[in-house]
């Protein structure tokens, strides 16, 4: 197979350029952003098989933190190790760096407007309602997996967390502690 | 010492978001509202919508946003800083194990117990932003609640775009309220 190698500073400038391209033009969750990086560096530069790439991006779900940000972590490393890595996440966060900064130096500006805060007060109920339906097809699918287990779960943390306003982060670390005994019982086939 | 409680604040929400987008959610607002006081509520739904319309992770928007307000321009990078360092070091332990072992079925197991509760913690943050935005449990906001109603409808039954559908939310909102008053 042929095999390319690129100068180096001539990697490092695609990989960025690539990452600050897909970063500062694509709309919607993590999800969107992997397909996107797939397209570039598997199927187009083809630098990661299409095989590991999928991997990769399982592996960048399974962390914690922004999926955009961790893929390219992974593909970074992949590609040029820590200097690569370092360029990449930079690609990355800079476009929304940028657009938040001139959108919360015009937020400062025109929030007090009364048009504006009508606006944005309407756009409030909006936004619940797509978090509410992100919830909805969410609880669906944990639903789906027909699991008494998880549906407990899930009552027991909705009440903790809105009638008993638990800390998040006591919520999620039980439920982690919860997983990993789960899981390492599972392993020993204990649990099936 | 703003610096340090903005990089250790946003390390939390980097650190425990499991589950991607929009999981960081209830994270930053127990962050920055409840935690520190540096958003209202109402200010916190806006970061959300603004996030909701702009490219990017809403951790990192919201790193940038609040940093910014709170600490300036270093403000923003120490934020950020703060919430990509937790998955810096995870990611790459991890992938240090799925190169080792060519397998990552032991997370994805804890993940399938995690999700049930992301999915819980994502909704009662939703709940709070429904109530705060339409006045639930005090002056109710009958027009808002109709909206949201209507919004929500449109978002199970039609493929619209959401940032479509907050947009026209806003629009809506802002003329009935000039034409109602």
């Amino acid at each position: 197979m042929h095999e390319r190698e690129p100068r180096r500073p001539n990697v490092l400038w695609i990989l960025f350029a690539g990452m600050f391209y897909i970063s500062a033009f694509t709309f919607g969750g993590g999800f969107v952003i992997a397909t996107f990086v797939k397209k570039r560096f598997s199927d187009e530069l083809g630098w990661i098989s299409e095989s590991e790439m999928l991997d990769l991006i399982a592996l960048a779900q399974s962390a914690p933190g922004a999926i955009a940000v961790n893929v390219s972590i992974l593909v970074g490393w992949k590609v040029f190790g820590l200097m690569g890595m370092v360029v990449s996440v930079l690609g990355t966060i800079l476009p929304p760096m940028i657009i938040i900064t001139v959108v919360s130096i015009i937020y400062n500006l025109i929030a007090d407007n009364f048009y504006v805060a009508l606006l944005l007060k309407g756009m409030q109920v909006g936004v619940a309602a797509i978090i509410l339906s992100v919830s909805i097809d969410l609880a669906i699918k944990v639903i789906r997996e027909k699991s008494a287990l998880y549906d407990i779960l899930m009552v027991v943390a909705f009440v903790l967390s809105y009638v008993f306003k638990v800390n998040v982060v006591i919520l999620i670390l039980s439920a982690l502690l919860l997983g990993a005994s789960l899981a390492f019982l599972g392993r020993k086939g204990a649990f099936r | 010492m703003i610096y340090l409680q903005l990089l250790l604040s946003f390390a939390q929400v980097g650190l425990f978001s499991i589950g991607g987008g929009y999981a960081a959610i209830p994270l930053i607002e127990s962050q920055v509202v409840v935690n520190h006081g540096w958003l209202t509520m109402s200010e916190f739904t806006d970061l959300v919508t603004i996030a909701e319309m702009t490219p990017g992770p809403i951790a990192i928007n919201a790193a940038t946003f609040v940093g910014i307000r709170i600490g300036g321009a270093p403000g923003a990078v120490v934020a950020t800083l703060g919430c990509i360092v937790p998955s810096l070091a995870i990611v790459t332990l991890l992938a240090f194990v799925y190169y080792r072992y060519k397998s990552a079925t032991f997370m994805q197991r804890i993940l399938k117990v995690i999700r049930p509760v992301v999915v819980s913690l994502i909704a009662a943050a939703g709940i709070r932003i429904l109530v705060n935005a339409s006045g639930l449990g005090g002056a109710v906001d009958l027009v808002a609640v109709a909206l949201f109603a209507a919004a929500l409808a449109t978002m199970r039954l039609s493929k619209l775009s959401p940032v479509l559908v907050m947009v026209i939310c806003g629009v809506i909102y802002m003329l009935l309220e000039i034409i109602v008053k």
